[in-house]
This record gives structure tokens, sequence and C-alpha cells, in this order.
């Protein structure tokens, strides 16, 4: 399959920002201009709102001197929007990973209880590998319940796909089937959502950015033609094609890591005391049935 | 008499499995991993270890054929070289084994690709081909 990494004109045009009014403010990450960019949502639009990679119990100070209170930040934050999303998705590494499984189930608590404070409480989590590799999701769905499932909402199916529970970092063949006979019974002309963690595509597999068999959901998903996927695992905003079928990648709400196969070694990004949070932050998309259009915006974690 | 026989046998037992049990130990804890098989080819023995690789470091000539046998002593890991063309499971109680020939010189990072726990990130180690 044809993959690759999108340009900022093609990343616009596909965003449906080019001649919106706000192309190159949205895709600029501003809060002046998100914040005009979120007025010029019309009424009968809806928009999500996705948060990723909280690693909640992460520490340490150089790369995030705040990491106790970022999380409670970026729900004060996403609360004081003008306009609400119609439901927030949790993508992935809500807890950092510890071997103590009930230390992980304690971090979950305190997760759960900080974003119990968001306004709006139609949410949908994922769990990453943080969450899940270690006891193959068990502790997750104590909490949050299915690993992967479908919801539907305005016209748009959602698929929410697990490739973490497996240490592997696979789909697997079950849910792979699962997913054969969840889009055996759509249109081909049917909006799809899909949120996962990992990406389904070979971003730098020496990294651990990838999905053993995301290729096979890709091809079982390319027939559709509106298709996007969102997903996390990264800690920063990155787009990229496979195909016709979108991918963008999610900042982290605890550290940012360096674009892929830019450094010799992955490792956090040290917290820049000029620029707290930089790198930080949660998005909002739109989307409309059978457009190709979802116009992000890149929201910072403490507003300026 | 057959008393003795029984004593006699189970004493032979028990020194049999103690000398595989000191052969297998000392076999684990290889420091130097290479070994050479009839064939010639290099065999070079890498444990993984919850949060390691033990040696770390290979070295290995430019063009001179390796197998690398990967053993795990606790959990599941993974073994991955992009650029050589390295990707393997390392199951405990299995050995599983790659045969390689470097074509180019340099030093190539390996980590570990199965999430295993809070040292997975700093689990790696490094091939080094030399001429």
């Amino acid at each position: 399959m044809k993959t690759r990494r999108i340009n900022r004109r093609e990343f616009l045009e596909l965003a449906g920002l080019v001649g919106a009014g706000i192309a190159g403010v949205v895709f600029a990450s501003g809060l002046s201009h998100a914040e005009a960019a979120e007025r010029s949502i019309r009424a009968n639009d809806f928009f999500f709102l996705q948060m990723s990679d909280t690693h909640w119990g992460f520490s340490g100070p150089a790369v995030n001197p705040d990491a106790a209170m970022t999380l409670e930040k970026a729900v004060a934050s996403v609360n004081s929007l003008e306009q609400q999303p119609d439901f927030i998705v949790f993508t992935g590494d809500l807890t950092h990973t510890t071997d103590d499984s009930q230390e992980r189930r304690t971090r979950l608590t305190q997760f759960r209880d900080i974003v119990s404070k968001l306004k709006v409480k139609d949410i949908h989590f994922l769990a990453g590998e943080h969450d899940a590799s270690l006891d193959h999701g068990e502790a997750f769905q104590e909490f949050f319940g299915a690993l992967h499932y479908t919801f539907d909402h305005k016209g748009i199916h959602f698929i929410v796909l697990d490739n973490v529970s497996d240490p592997t970092g696979s789909l697997g063949d079950a849910q792979l089937q699962w997913l054969r006979t969840d889009l055996a019974r759509l249109d081909r002309m049917q909006t799809i959502v899909v949120f996962t963690h990992r990406p389904l595509f070979d971003l730098s597999p020496q990294w651990d950015w990838a999905t053993r068999d995301g290729a096979e959901a890709l091809k079982v998903l390319t027939p559709f033609d509106y298709v996007t996927v969102f997903y996390g695992h990264i800690h920063q905003e990155h787009h990229h094609l496979t195909g016709h079928i979108p991918h963008h990648a999610a900042k982290s709400l605890m550290f940012p890591l360096p674009a892929p196969g830019s450094v010799p070694k992955k490792a956090p990004i040290p917290w820049d005391p000029t620029k707290p949070y930089n790198g930080l932050g949660f998005r909002t998309a739109q989307v409309k049935a059978g457009k190709k259009e979802y116009p992000l915006t890149e929201w910072p974690v403490v507003k300026g | 008499m057959k008393r003795r026989k029984l004593i006699v046998t189970g004493i032979a037992f028990v020194v049999i499995m103690g000398a595989s049990a000191v052969f297998l130990s000392s076999e684990r804890g290889r420091v130097n991993a290479a070994t050479t098989p009839a064939n010639g080819e290099q065999v070079i023995h890498i444990t993984a270890k919850k949060f390691a690789y033990s040696p770390s470091q290979i070295v290995l000539k430019k063009g001179e054929p390796v197998v690398l046998e990967l053993t795990s002593q606790d959990r599941e890991h993974g073994f991955r070289q992009e650029e050589l063309g390295i990707r393997v499971d390392v199951k405990p109680g299995e050995t599983a084994r790659v045969r390689l020939v470097p074509q180019q010189t340099g030093s190539f990072e390996f980590a570990c690709d199965v999430f295993c726990g809070t040292g997975h990130e700093e689990m790696a180690g490094e091939i080094v081909v030399v001429d």
C-alpha cells in the first residue's frame, strides 16, 4: 500500500481548511487563532475532542516538573471551551506503566477521578500499552470496559481498535475477524472514524511506532471511501496518508517525543522552562458525514 | 540386595542431574557468548531479561556469517533491528535463531519491541559491524 507523510498544503486541503478562512491559523495552533476557529464552527456541525497519552503516574522533573497537575489543567482548559464537544475520546496510555498491578489500579482510579471533572460526560476510553500490555488489559477493563468496540454518532460509525493488550502490539486474528464482520454490514459510502493507540501503519517500527498486523486492518478499511484514523502513542501531532486514508496523531498530555527517526535514540524531550507545556496539548476535530473534511484545532494545555 | 541397587541407582541419578544443572547454569552465565559449531559459522548467544540483553554489545565482522541465538530468562521479549532486517520474538523455554551476514560496517541499535514493563523503553543494545 502506498504510504507517505503529507505536506502542509495537502494537510490543509485534506482537513478542508484551504479557502475556509481559517487555513493556517488552525494549523499554527495559536490559542487566539484557535478561539477564532472555535467560533467558526457552525451550530449544526459536531466536533469531538481528543486527549491522549496522559501517562498519569509518570515522574520525571526534567521532562515534566508539573506532572502531578498537567492533566488537571488540561481538564480545566477543556471545560473552559466556549463550545463543548459532543464527546471526548482518550486514545490510550491513560496511565504510566507500573509492574505492580495494585499500583496500576491506583493510577487508573486517580485518572478516572480527575477526568470525571470534565463537563462532557460522553467519554470513550482506549487503552495504551502502558495501561494494558502487562496484564492483557485486565485492569483497564475493570475500569473502562471493552478494549475494542464501536459506537455511532450523528451518522458516523466510530471503531475503537485495540493494538496494545497483546504486548507484541498486534490486533490479532480474532479482532481482525470482528472488524471484518462489523464492516461487512456497512455501505461503502459510510463515513468511518477509527480510534487506535498505536499507528496502524509502519511509522517507525524500530521505535515501536507500528502495529504488527495493522496493514491487514487497513486492507479491510480501504474499500470504504471515507475513513479517517485518529491515534496517539507518538506524543506529537503527525499527519500521514496510506492510500486514501488519513492518519492523525495527537499530542501527549505528559511529555513530547521527537519526530520519528530524528534522533538516534527515542527519549522524551526535556521541559523548556521558557515554554512550559511546549509540545503538549489536545485537539478538537470537526466531523461531517460523507466528507473528508476534518478541520482540526490544536489546543495548548494552558491558555496563554 | 534389591534395596542397595535402588540406592546406587538413586545416587547416580542425582549426580547426573546435578552435573546437567551445572552445565546449563554455566551456559546461561556466559559473558563471552560466542561459540563456533562444526560448519564454521560463529554462534552468538544472547539472553534477554527485564530490562537488558546480555551481551548488550555484539561485535561482528563484515561479510562473515553469524547465527544469533536468543533466549529469555523471564518473560516474552522481542529483538528488532530494522537496518539489518532482524525481528524475532524471544520466548521463555525457546531458542530463537537468526542467521546474519552483515554487509555494511557501523553501529546498529537493537531493541525490545514486545512491551515488557517499566524498563521496556531502555531495553536495547547495539550490533557493531567492523571490517
